[in-house]
């Protein structure tokens, strides 16, 4: 981990009003993001890792102000001068900045404008930033292309004559196209089969040694985080319930939650012997989540603490915090190693 | 390359760029839709039938033997006449009898017989009555007709004997591009306020969300009443033809802008939209480069649906008396003169404007299905 984070959130608030009736009252607030806190360093990954509902999503859009935050700060390191509050800065101000920092969209479908041609969809941030045009562009957008390995000849055709992995290289072109320090990575795979989600890794981790990229790598299951983090946190309803460094997490997991996600991860080993723990019932509903600790409906350990009280994310070991009343006195189990 | 731009950043060494295969070209979407289109038969018999249509309204002068208000003397309520091939002096040349009207001993009707000793050949490119050409210069050149002294009535005369083929295609202007002019103001009206019903959402949206809901619950039929009634009476018929357009769009408006906000709403929040707001592109730039040319197929389509809406309600305004006026003539206020039985019965041949009617209204709804299922070759 580098010294200095490029990306420092700090607590990330995120609350949607539920609004009711004609005249729109507000009667509750979804707390889809409460006071999450993460840093990235420069050429870094933090995997975040949650079920549907966790909240990962609207941290990363939050992150790049696709969604104002309703609290926190987010302080992303432009250059070595200048630092700026992605939560607090005017849109105006922030647009062009936009080219330090891009999104890889989880579904290959809808993240390409049917009517664009792949020329047009991954010169758009170069376009915009002013960074090329004409001619120049067009070199530009071949060599992007070769550079996430596709053929430079295809520029003038449109999405729907693409694979699902293709156009997902294409939406990793485009976020590539400014050369940007941040990539938010919002489930890149998770619409891709076995095989293609493989090589977008790859892909991904490629590109991070050659161009020295940051990434938030969100994802709903740990197998895919394991291979691109140096460092995972876990989410459950809107909250970080552990953040370590990759082997910390996956060895010696000291949340409940995230041993329950652990023994989720498929093994391609047939004799290790199973012992998945499957957890009852839903992801609690952020509009009215439990009390206590959010996740003691569903959690084998709980105790009569957790329903009480909050528990806070606290250091438990050499740069693994988790969010566990319990953490030093539960003997969880982690990945075989 | 301007390198010197990304400070800090990585930069891309970059090679020159292969030469591209511009031999192979590939569809846009825009060139998908259009095949789809042209594979839709019923869609290409609707255009078939459609663009001579409009070609004989923009023409109608030219293609009508008389004006509309000529009356033919002593031809009051005569039946089409008949046209008959010969062949004289060898020259292929199509003529009519001259006919000659008698009355019918106990109901006084006319009776109309023809003279088969008088032919009357048909004449292309003749001299007629003049009429204006887009009010700049005056013409009298006619499509077809026959010599003075006799008349030619493809499809009859009414009851004060005025040419009823003329009288259609004449009539056919106000009745075809009033569907046009009416569907231009809903597609304004609609698109400003769907768009803004569906952009700024909230309370907003909610608002005009009910107002629509209330118009829509509004009969259409009485509600053209009550505003066409506010047509002043002393109004030229240009005036009234515009006005009838407006009350026709005001009530047209409701369904388009329900389809542009459905449209916005749904687009709104995909990725690629995500995407280029990312980038840095402004609300402007967002809504005019990707919402809209993605909706641009959709909100076509409900344009050409609405188009038959638009021209069956200049028609029912028109019969029941509150449309278009005389002297002005469209298709509805030519039927008027089929309201009474008698005429029915004994005069069938002023039931072709209806005729005309129909087949406009049904080729519209075949273009419509055809472009609305060429229209999602890849539905988002």
């Amino acid at each position: 981990m580098s010294a200095q984070p490029i990306l420092k959130v700090q607590g990330l608030k995120k609350y949607f009003p539920v609004e009711r009736g004609f005249l729109r009252r507000v009667v509750g607030q979804v707390k889809a993001v409460d006071d999450v806190s993460l840093e990235i360093g420069a050429g870094d990954t933090l995997g975040l890792v949650g079920e549907s509902g966790s909240g990962k999503t609207t941290v990363g859009r939050c992150i790049l102000r696709a969604l104002d935050p309703t609290a926190g700060k987010i302080h992303f390191q432009i250059n070595e001068q200048m630092t700026v509050d992605m939560a607090r800065i005017n849109r105006r101000d922030l647009r062009p900045l936009r080219r330090y920092a891009n999104m890889i969209f989880q579904d290959p479908f809808y993240s390409l404008d049917p009517r664009w041609t792949v020329l047009d969809i991954v010169g758009e941030p170069l376009k915009l930033a002013k960074l090329a045009s004409g001619r120049e562009l067009e070199e530009r957008v071949a060599h992007l292309m070769e550079i996430v390995g596709l053929e430079s000849k295809h520029l003038r055709r449109y999405p729907h004559a693409f694979s699902g992995g293709q156009r997902q290289r294409i939406g990793v072109a485009r976020a590539l196209a400014t050369n940007p320090r941040l990539i938010i990575a919002d489930e890149p795979v998770s619409a891709l089969d076995v095989s293609t989600q493989a090589q977008i890794l790859n892909l991904l981790k490629d590109l991070q040694t050659e161009f020295g990229l940051a990434y938030l790598f969100i994802a709903h299951d740990l197998s895919v985080v394991e291979h691109i983090s140096d460092r995972v946190a876990v989410m459950y309803v809107g909250k970080l319930v552990e953040v370590a460094p990759k082997e910390r997490l996956f060895f010696f997991p000291k949340h409940p939650y995230t041993e329950a996600l652990l023994s989720a991860v498929p093994r391609p080993e047939p004799d290790l012997e199973k012992k998945r723990i499957i957890l009852p019932g839903e992801i609690a509903n952020p509009a009215d989540p439990p009390s206590g600790c959010a996740f003691h409906p569903r959690c084998q350990y709980a105790q009569d603490r957790c329903r009480a009280e909050t528990p806070a994310l606290r250091e438990v070991g050499p740069g693994q915090w988790a969010a566990c009343h319990f953490a030093e006195e539960l003997e969880l189990v982690g990945a075989p190693q | 390359m301007d390198e010197a731009d990304n400070k800090g950043a990585p930069s891309h060494d970059l090679a020159p760029a292969p030469d591209a295969d511009s031999s192979i070209e590939y569809l846009s979407r825009a060139a998908l839709i259009r095949r789809r289109f042209w594979r839709h038969r019923l869609a290409r018999l609707g255009i078939a039938v459609l663009l001579p249509l409009y070609f004989l309204a923009i023409f109608a002068d030219f293609v009508a033997p008389y004006r509309a208000d000529t009356r033919l003397k002593g031809f009051k309520d005569a039946p089409p006449s008949v046209i008959r091939f010969g062949v004289e002096a060898n020259i292929f040349q199509p003529y009519v009898y001259a006919r000659k009207r008698s009355f019918h001993s106990k109901t006084f009707r006319e009776i109309y017989t023809e003279v088969e000793e008088v032919k009357y050949p048909i004449h292309f490119f003749v001299r007629g009555e003049p009429y204006s050409v887009l009010g700049l210069f005056e013409l009298d050149i006619h499509l077809f007709g026959v010599e003075d002294g006799t008349n030619i009535t493809l499809f009859g005369t009414d009851i004060v004997g005025r040419d009823l083929f003329s009288r259609t295609t004449i009539a056919a202007r106000v009745s075809l591009f009033i569907g046009l002019g009416g569907v231009a103001i809903s597609f304004v009206l609609g698109c400003l306020i769907g768009g803004i019903s569906g952009y700024f959402g909230g309370i907003i949206d909610e608002f005009i969300q009910r107002v629509i809901d209330l118009l829509i619950a509004i009969p259409t039929l009485p509600l053209w009443m009550a505003l066409s009634a506010a047509i002043p009476i002393k109004w030229s018929v240009t005036q009234t033809y515009f006005a009838i357009t407006i009350v026709l769009s005001v009530v047209g408006w409701t369904g388009l802008a329900r389809v542009v906000r459905g449209k916005l709403l749904s687009l709104r929040d995909l990725d690629f939209v995500t995407a280029a707001r990312l980038s840095g592109g402004s609300d402007l730039y967002v809504i005019t480069r990707h919402l809209l040319p993605n909706f641009a197929s959709h909100l076509i389509v409900s344009l050409t649906l609405a188009i038959p809406g638009m021209i069956l309600g200049e028609t029912a305004l028109s019969f029941i008396g509150l449309g278009m006026q005389e002297p002005g003539v469209s298709w509805g206020v030519l039927l008027q003169d089929t309201m009474n039985f008698g005429a029915l019965v004994h005069q069938p041949w002023k039931l072709i404007p209806g005729f005309f009617i129909i087949v406009t209204v049904l080729m519209f709804n075949f273009v419509g299905d055809g472009l609305r299922d060429a229209a999602d070759p890849y539905s988002l």
